[in-house]
């Protein structure tokens, strides 16, 4: 299973490393949602400073949809679902290869993002053991869950409106508690941020489990 | 050389279905008017809360059965999954009873708001137990929406037995939130361990009376909308029977 997980890992990757679009692409749309926030927050420096956290994980989600709905639409064309059903790799090495595939493409964004935040809201950024644990577990939740639903809703007509509705809602507990982790870390609010990252583990626990688990039959039906 | 129209297939046990709905829905409608009797003109109103109180023979009962609704998709989901029980009427009852459960969970929202309004002074709060409801709400609109994909109805009734397991995983963390964490809802009222209930006399016997109804409701919608979705799907399997009928009907 390790070993597929490599493999389709490595694909993917490599597929993105070619046609750099996560970097040509979705790393200018971070930055461009940290700008819009700012004008919508009317340039205030000392708000954004306080909400900044929180912004950056709501940029980081809508990130986490762009990678997930391009990891399943690499496939849709040339037979390539085909072939990677026909290839017998383990299902739950697939789901492994694909989530990681997501998680790196997630951490070079929250990096840019958190570089953005620093410069533009003047967020205040302090115990990096708590945000780099934060940052671990958050991604691997949503690469988790973003493989699942991401091949639920691949191959269907409706697929990137569908994919929102069904994802977003399910990642909102690791938005809350990425967010409240890292709020305690730039010192906004009050308390240990260590607290919260028991849900975060519990979710990417869930999510990898299911994933394991499910991902062959719901790749061979969809 | 003559094309053979297949025979429509027999709808199953129609008649036990017909005899059922027709009880329940007389059940229900009789069970609303007495609710209704009850809760607007025998209940008194409360002390503290006045006429407002008469939202405690929807909105508890109503809640209940959203949860009630998600379990009974979950259970079918459950076993539509497991391949000894796998059938298609599984992913029916499933689908019918997320359906329902969404309205039910509609009403517990709008009346739960209501109440909001006239006792907090606030149509909406980011309470906990508020919070995870609404969630709940558009994780199965999700659902609902995933259902309507069309495609092989086999790799979609999967699909949707996955994401409503997962849904599902919502409502044990939606149901204890009063307990869990210091929320603005209040407990229960009627239930509550080693104490007596908060309410007695005509109060205590509408609101019982409440979740009876509405049991007997969801029961009886849940049975029309299961009908309705084998309905749907003997058209999308034998559909093209009709079709070939009327077309020789034409050429005739």
């Amino acid at each position: 299973m390790w070993r597929d997980a490599l493999l389709v890992a490595g694909k993917d990757l490599r597929v993105e490393a070619r046609s750099r679009v996560t970097t040509n692409q979705v790393v200018p749309y971070a930055l461009l949602v940290l700008l819009l926030f700012g004008f919508a927050f009317d340039q205030d420096r000392p708000v954004l400073a306080a909400v900044g956290p929180g912004l950056f994980w709501v940029a980081v989600l809508l990130c986490c949809l762009l990678a997930v709905q391009r990891s399943f639409s690499l496939e849709s064309s040339d037979g390539a679902r085909d072939g990677l059903r026909l290839s017998g790799l383990d299902g739950g090495g697939v789901f492994l290869g694909k989530a990681a595939a997501i998680a790196v493409q997630l951490v070079v964004l929250e990096a840019v993002l958190a570089f953005g935040v620093v410069v533009l809201f003047g967020t205040h950024l302090a115990d990096p053991l708590l945000l780099v644990s934060t940052c671990v577990l958050a991604t691997a939740g949503l690469a988790a869950a973003g493989t699942v639903y991401g091949v639920m809703s691949a191959g269907l007509r409706v697929r990137e409106t569908l994919l929102p509705l069904l994802l977003l809602p399910v990642v909102a507990p690791v938005l809350l508690g990425a967010t409240q982790a890292w709020l305690a870390a730039a010192g906004v609010v009050a308390g240990s941020g260590w607290r919260w990252l028991s849900l975060l583990a519990a979710f990417a626990a869930i999510y990898l489990t299911l994933g394991v688990l499910a991902f062959g039959t719901l790749l061979e039906d969809v | 050389m003559t094309l053979t129209v297949p025979a429509l297939s027999k709808h199953p046990r129609r008649s036990l279905l017909d005899r059922a709905s027709f009880v329940l829905g007389v059940a229900s409608a009789v069970g609303v008017v007495a609710l209704l009797f009850l809760g607007l003109v025998v209940s008194p109103p409360a002390i503290l809360y006045g006429e407002t109180v008469r939202l405690i023979y929807v909105h508890p009962a109503v809640a209940t059965i959203t949860f009630v609704a998600f379990g009974v998709c979950a259970l079918a989901s459950l076993a539509y999954l497991w391949p000894r029980t796998r059938s298609p009427r599984w992913d029916h009852l499933a689908g019918a009873s997320a359906e329902v459960g969404v309205l039910f969970c509609a009403a517990t929202l709008v009346s739960g708001s209501i109440w909001g309004r006239y006792t907090w002074g606030v149509w909406w709060t980011w309470d906990a137990l508020l919070t995870l409801t609404l969630m709940l709400f558009v994780v199965f609109v999700g659902y609902l929406a995933l259902r309507r994909t069309g495609g092989d109805p086999v790799a979609r009734a999967k699909r949707c037995a996955v994401t409503a397991l997962l849904a599902f995983l919502l409502v044990p963390i939606d149901h204890y939130s009063t307990s869990w964490w210091n929320t603005l809802h209040q407990g229960n009222t009627v239930l509550r361990v080693g104490k007596s209930p908060l309410i007695e006399g005509w109060q205590l016997a509408t609101m019982l009376l409440s979740f009876l109804v509405f049991a007997v409701l969801f029961a009886w919608i849940l049975l029309r909308r299961f009908e309705v979705e084998s309905m749907e799907a003997r058209l999308e399997d034998e559909g093209y029977v009709w079709a070939i009928a009327e077309r020789r009907a034409e050429g005739r």
